[in-house]
């Protein structure tokens, strides 16, 4: 059976502010989907609220992994679940260092029912699988060494984002602008490396403002969000005709949509 | 100033003084000292305590007379560490309930004039070399009553003396264990290096058991000589009812190197003034401290880095971790003489929160007599980052995972400082333990 992500009326609220208002969205396994917008319009809330961020509560609606409700569940079981988000600012982590890291998030993905103390993947397997997965993301081994994103720079904790997307292997990835704040270079690598793990077991939901990223990972469907609901559906064309012509023609078709995001925004500063 | 006579707890007074004398068999020489001792520390105890000292640190709940040295010579409990197993020593002391039990020390170590054993048993033997800084130099009775306690009664302890130009490759072990209800420790942790010497002592304090109360009176000397290098790490791991107050003082002369560990993770009560001094050009002082404070556990450290000459470097930084209802202060000072230009100081605490209850002091100070120095100071406090908490979990660590592996590396940037493998190792799995991960 191939998984399903299913978000069905999704409404959530940062600290007491609504921001997201009816989300309706289905991932299936294999599937790429771009999900788009500008700023303000909910993106990243609806990728911080399906990780399960403490500030970004659901009210109403609910998000399954392959039936199971994700809405009550604290982040890390929802990584267990299979869900998983390239963070738009990956954190810091002083003296931790990213093997170390790496292989506690490995032991509890693969074994979802594992307790803290028990078991970690076995050390040499480990290490053979991070050394493989480093070289195809062409990333020094010496990084593994490093603490966690400490002095790395905006594209080294992208590819950092990326390794990690890789040695777990979710069922359901959701990248979070990627590909922002990167140089052309970063850029390909990351598209690259993430065009090297998709395939028919794992769903994707990119969420992006650039072409790059989209032109190597060829969304099947392009999603449209503004006013903290998805307006608009389309395929990779939709992306497209977004990148050549920005949001205006959008904005004129679903005027009420544009309204709720310029009050939010209002509401916001 | 007060001028109430206050006596000292029945447990130090007079006819306990006596009574200590007339069971251990000094040379007159130390008796001498413990007798003038005995007298300041009856002055001292005339006088009140400094406020701004105390004020923090609350002794009410010290009753020093439910306290007793011990008679009884032990029969040597099984007191096994990790540190013990975690590397080769080439001599160990262990001193339990004040009274030595083991002292060892490599034949190769001895042949090179290399003195480590008991401090109760080398005054009769080795004077010539004791002499001249038991309590003379690094920490000397009249600083306050501790000192002056301490200089009366001390028990016994570990001395390590390495004469000139000979290198102590493998680290020396000491041990301080408390293993009987009710007894007070009076160890003193004596070290010389004479000039180009250079030694490792790795030395611990452990209670035999989590419920017996005890206490420990300390004091630590290191004299470390011309072009001297010397690393000395004290793991403090006493149950959570023992009382420890030390005086711990590091002299360093010219282009000498000390590297001070120090890890609090145990005690009820915990009063330590840890000092540097850098009296030679050129010196160098580097100190390392981990704390990790729980329950009720209240840990002071009172720390001074002292530059007396020109173109010493002193660099301090403390790592502190705080849950439950405990409470950690720390005092630091950097002093920089008149003459001590050039001199570069540094000091720097970092406080982790993991419980609101828990509470934090720390008062960083500079005193700068010279012109020409660089002298930088910082502390800093905070709770663990709700964000890493959320980004550790987003990749499966659950709650309690994330925050110990953000613990582990809060204290690991102070472990990158530490060249002792065995020291981090121990270090590191002491915290995990206290951390309870796995129950």
């Amino acid at each position: 059976m191939s998984s399903l992500l299913k978000i069905e009326n999704l409404h959530v609220n940062v600290e007491e502010t609504p921001i997201l208002k009816g989300v309706n969205l289905e991932v299936k396994a294999g599937e790429i989907h771009a999900l788009m917008g500008e700023n303000g319009s909910g993106k990243s809330t609806l990728a911080y609220a399906l990780a399960g961020h403490p500030k970004y509560t659901i009210t109403e609606g609910s998000v399954e992994i392959d039936g199971a409700k994700l809405n009550d569940l604290d982040p890390s079981e929802r990584a267990r679940l299979g869900l998983f988000l390239a963070f738009q600012y990956p954190v810091t982590i002083p003296g931790v260092k990213v093997a170390d890291f790496l292989r506690h998030a490995v032991s509890n993905i693969r074994n979802p029912d594992r307790k803290e103390g028990e078991g970690l993947v076995p050390m040499r397997e480990f290490r053979k699988e991070l050394k493989q997965q480093m070289e195809s993301l062409d990333m020094k081994m010496e990084f593994a060494r490093r603490y966690l994103n400490e002095g790395f720079s905006g594209g080294e904790k992208k590819r950092m984002e990326i390794l990690q997307l890789a040695m777990l292997k979710p069922k359901f990835a959701i990248l979070d602008e990627t590909d922002s704040g990167l140089d052309s270079d970063a850029v390909r690598f990351v598209s690259e490396g993430l065009t090297k793990l998709t395939g028919p077991e794992m769903g994707v939901m990119i969420i992006t403002h650039h072409e790059r990223l989209l032109q190597y990972n060829t969304p099947q469907y392009t999603h449209v969000m503004m006013g903290g609901r998805i307006v608009e559906t389309g395929d990779a064309s939709l992306a497209e005709e977004i990148h050549s012509e920005g949001y205006a023609a959008i904005r004129e078709r679903h005027p009420e949509a544009a309204a709720e995001q310029e009050q939010t925004e209002a509401l916001a500063q | 100033m007060s001028t109430t006579t206050v006596a000292p707890p029945e447990t130090f007074n007079q006819e306990a003084f006596e009574a200590f004398l007339a069971q251990r068999d000094d040379p007159d020489w130390v008796i001498d000292l413990r007798k003038k001792a005995f007298d300041i520390y009856n002055e001292k105890l005339c006088e009140p305590l400094d406020p701004e000292e105390w004020k923090r640190v609350d002794l009410r709940t010290f009753q020093p007379q439910k306290f007793a040295l011990s008679s009884e010579t032990p029969t040597g409990s099984k007191l096994a560490t990790q540190l013990q197993n975690e590397a080769e020593f080439k001599g160990q002391v262990t001193h339990e309930n004040g009274h030595c039990t083991l002292s060892q020390v490599d034949p190769s170590l001895a042949e090179q004039g290399v003195v480590f054993g008991d401090l109760s048993a080398l005054v009769h033997t080795h004077r010539e070399i004791l002499e001249p800084y038991l309590m003379t130099k690094a920490v000397t009775p009249d600083r306050d009553r501790f000192s002056a306690w301490h200089a009366a009664f001390w028990t016994g302890g570990t001395v390590l003396y390495v004469p000139a130009n000979v290198s102590v490759d493998a680290p020396l072990h000491s041990l301080i264990a408390l293993t009987k209800a009710g007894t007070a420790d009076l160890s003193h942790t004596l070290v010389i290096l004479e000039d180009n010497a250079s030694a490792t002592l790795l030395e611990e304090t452990l209670s035999g058991d989590e419920e017996s109360p005890g206490l420990h009176l300390g004091c630590v000397e290191l004299i470390v000589g011309k072009d001297a290098n010397l690393r000395y790490v004290q793991l403090q791991n006493w149950n959570q009812k023992t009382y420890h107050f030390a005086h711990q003082s590091g002299l360093v002369e010219a282009n000498g190197f000390v590297q001070w560990t120090v890890s609090a993770l145990g005690a009820k009560l915990a009063h330590v003034h840890q000092d540097v001094v850098l009296n030679g050009r050129g010196s160098v002082g580097e100190v390392n401290g981990v704390t990790f404070a729980t329950d009720k556990q209240k840990i002071s450290y009172y720390t001074q880095q002292t530059h007396n000459d020109m173109q010493t470097r002193s660099d301090l930084l403390y790592k502190e971790v705080l849950r439950d209802k405990s409470r950690v202060i720390w005092r630091g000072m950097i002093k920089v003489d008149k003459k001590a230009q050039l001199t570069d100081g540094y000091q720097r605490s970092d406080a982790l929160m993991l419980s609101d209850t828990a509470r934090t002091d720390a008062i960083p100070g500079l005193e700068i007599e010279a012109d020409d120095v660089k002298c930088t100071h910082g502390a800093t406090a905070g709770q663990v980052d709700e964000e890493q908490v959320f980004y550790a979990m987003s990749r499966g660590l659950s709650r309690y995972e994330a925050m110990h592996m953000i613990v582990e590396g809060f204290f690991q940037t102070v472990y990158d400082r530490i060249p002792v493998e065995a020291v981090r190792k121990t270090l590191n799995d002491a915290v995990i333990q206290k951390l309870g991960i796995g129950d």
